[in-house]
């Protein structure tokens, strides 16, 4: 069996995600990888991944912007030589592979979180409060993973071949305009080892600065509730939860934060969950492994010069 | 320009969901069903097109069981022109649900699809990819704001490092994030008047579609419960279980 993974790539490297998906990969068979769009380096980012045996390049600027359109044609076309086609279940894999199933008349799998056999998949449904195991009768697999469920692959050690796909024209339906992302000099949230969310309690954005002292020290990632975002204090791609992002840190601290399901489902599988909450009754403490009940007002600078001890 | 809106009868999202003892599925009998979240936005934002004079006609679908039609009966009060139900007990899967959506755009003809990103249910977040893709239509996956202008969408999606705006040629295929919109609430009077628009029923087989599912659920069980921990009694406390205990830090 070989496997076809989409990669997100930025800047010449491979983002994290993208790796587990290819950690996934690895389980099901032999791994070739797709690099589309003209990010110079990102081959040869693929090609050191261990695991890979083959880069497949597409480099067009038609791919640069990762157009689910030109993306999934791309797929389409190559899809012939594999058994399972996968992407990590970002914004560009959720985008672009259901797309490319319906082309192949194949219903996707989205968010797998294990791997049971070549046919067989553990995904979660109903925000992650119950798990369905999934036998798929389709030939071929178009799959999304669920990037906290597997330990990503590292990003040296690998020395695969790289090979340019054949050129095929592109539908032209669909261009980018523009882009607005936040910059941050912090990791990721789906990359961070620590991450330092907030919640309602956090009480506006102006305190939300609060937290980045902290999330420097820890070298963490800062995210937020669906409450916070949706009382407007940050922006919702700091969103963690099932309608945000899925993140499984060493460590996760919430800070005013309730617990409600919905942000549970996207922090639950964190190793170590810390939470400050003045209310001890809160749902939060019932999945954390360390709680502490105070204001976090005063307990947030104590925890920074603690830290800093 | 007429616009087109699936939309789905799941479990209530404030509903605690309970796994079958037996590992089927969920337990869906005698709990409270709602319009999927994701497509209460979908309608509200056709509906706002409609009342800006960009849109003419509003058409809800619903597949499923013959209770969908209540759902339908929700997105006609919400300010839907007319209903379709796709009547069956049969499970349905994205594919299938899509097939028949082509077939009922090629009908229809609508300028525009809306629905929502995902169904709170099975999270798939597939339909309105592979509806796009079976017609051959541009898609704005997880749109938090859509402009029609000089013959084309402009959608800003939501994508994991902050927004994008795409450019669409339409027709056009768009999925609704939770921030398009805040969808209204029916009045009573409008809840009284959606009672009189025209639902039409049809059968998978009047689209000419198989819909047996491709994906056969083996079993369904509880997540594993995650153990409450230790209640600290200060910060010093809390970092020294960090760095001694737990080695996080």
């Amino acid at each position: 069996m070989t496997v076809l993974v989409l990669l997100d790539h930025e800047a010449g490297s491979i983002k994290q995600p993208s790796r587990s998906a290819v950690a996934a990969a690895t389980k099901l068979g032999d791994v070739h990888v797709l690099i589309a769009g003209t990010d110079a380096g990102a081959a040869a980012a693929a090609a050191a991944l261990p695991g890979v045996s083959k880069v497949i390049t597409a480099t067009d600027k038609a791919f640069d912007h990762a157009l689910a359109e030109p993306l999934a044609a791309l797929l389409v076309g190559l899809a012939g030589d594999y058994t399972h086609l996968l992407a990590a279940s970002t914004a560009i894999g959720k985008n672009v592979m259901p797309r490319v199933a319906a082309l192949l008349d194949v219903q996707p799998i989205s968010d797998v979180s294990a791997i049971i056999d070549a046919d067989t998949f553990v995904r979660p449904i109903y925000a992650g409060n119950a798990l369905a195991t999934v036998k798929s009768s389709d030939a071929k697999k178009v799959i999304t993973v669920r990037a906290a469920s597997f330990d990503p692959v590292a990003t040296t050690g690998g020395s695969a071949a790289l090979e340019g796909a054949a050129i095929i024209a592109l539908p032209d339906i669909a261009w980018f305009v523009s882009a607005e992302l936040s910059r941050s000099e912090r990791p990721e949230l789906t990359a961070a080892r620590v991450v330092v969310s907030g919640g309602r309690g956090m009480q506006n954005g102006e305190n939300f600065k609060l937290l980045e002292p902290l999330a420097d020290k820890l070298g963490a990632a800062v995210g937020a509730s669906r409450a916070a975002v949706d009382a407007g204090f940050v922006p919702n791609d700091y969103q963690v939860g099932q309608t945000g992002k899925i993140v499984a840190p060493d460590l996760y601290i919430a800070i005013g934060i309730s617990g409600a399901i919905q942000h549970l489902a996207g922090m639950k599988d964190s190793k170590v969950i810390v939470a400050i909450n003045k209310d001890e009754d809160a749902p939060i403490f019932q999945v954390a492994d360390y709680g502490l009940v105070a204001d976090l007002f005063t307990a947030l600078p104590e925890l920074e010069a603690e830290l800093s001890k | 320009m007429k616009i087109l809106v699936p939309i789905k009868r799941v479990v209530d999202y404030n509903v605690k969901i309970r796994v079958k003892s037996d590992g089927t599925g969920v337990e869906t009998a005698g709990v409270k069903m709602s319009m999927n979240p994701f497509d209460e936005i979908a309608i509200e934002e056709a509906v706002r097109l409609k009342e800006k004079g960009v849109a003419s006609e509003i058409i809800a679908v619903s597949m499923g069981v013959a209770a969908c039609a209540e759902t339908i009966r929700t997105a006609l009060a919400m300010g839907a022109d007319r209903g379709v139900l796709v009547e069956t007990d049969a499970e349905l899967q994205p594919l299938a649900v899509a097939k028949m959506l082509q077939v009922l755009v090629t009908r229809e003809q609508p300028g525009l699809v809306i629905m929502g990103k995902q169904a709170i249910d099975d999270d798939m977040n597939a339909t309105g990819q592979m509806l796009a893709a079976l017609l051959g239509w541009s898609q704005g996956t997880f749109a938090s704001k859509i402009v029609l202008e000089d013959g084309a969408a402009f959608v800003t999606r939501e994508i994991d490092g902050g927004l994008e705006t795409v450019k669409l040629s339409l027709p056009t295929i768009i999925t609704a994030d939770l921030r398009l919109n805040e969808p209204r609430y029916a009045s009573l009077p409008n809840i009284m008047k959606a009672r009189k628009k025209p639902i039409e029923t049809i059968k998978p087989a009047d689209l000419g579609v198989d819909p047996a599912p491709r994906l056969t659920i083996v079993s369904v069980a509880e997540p594993p419960k995650r153990q409450a921990g230790v209640k600290v009694g200060s910060v010093a406390e809390l970092v020294a279980k960090l760095k001694l205990e737990a080695k996080v830090i």
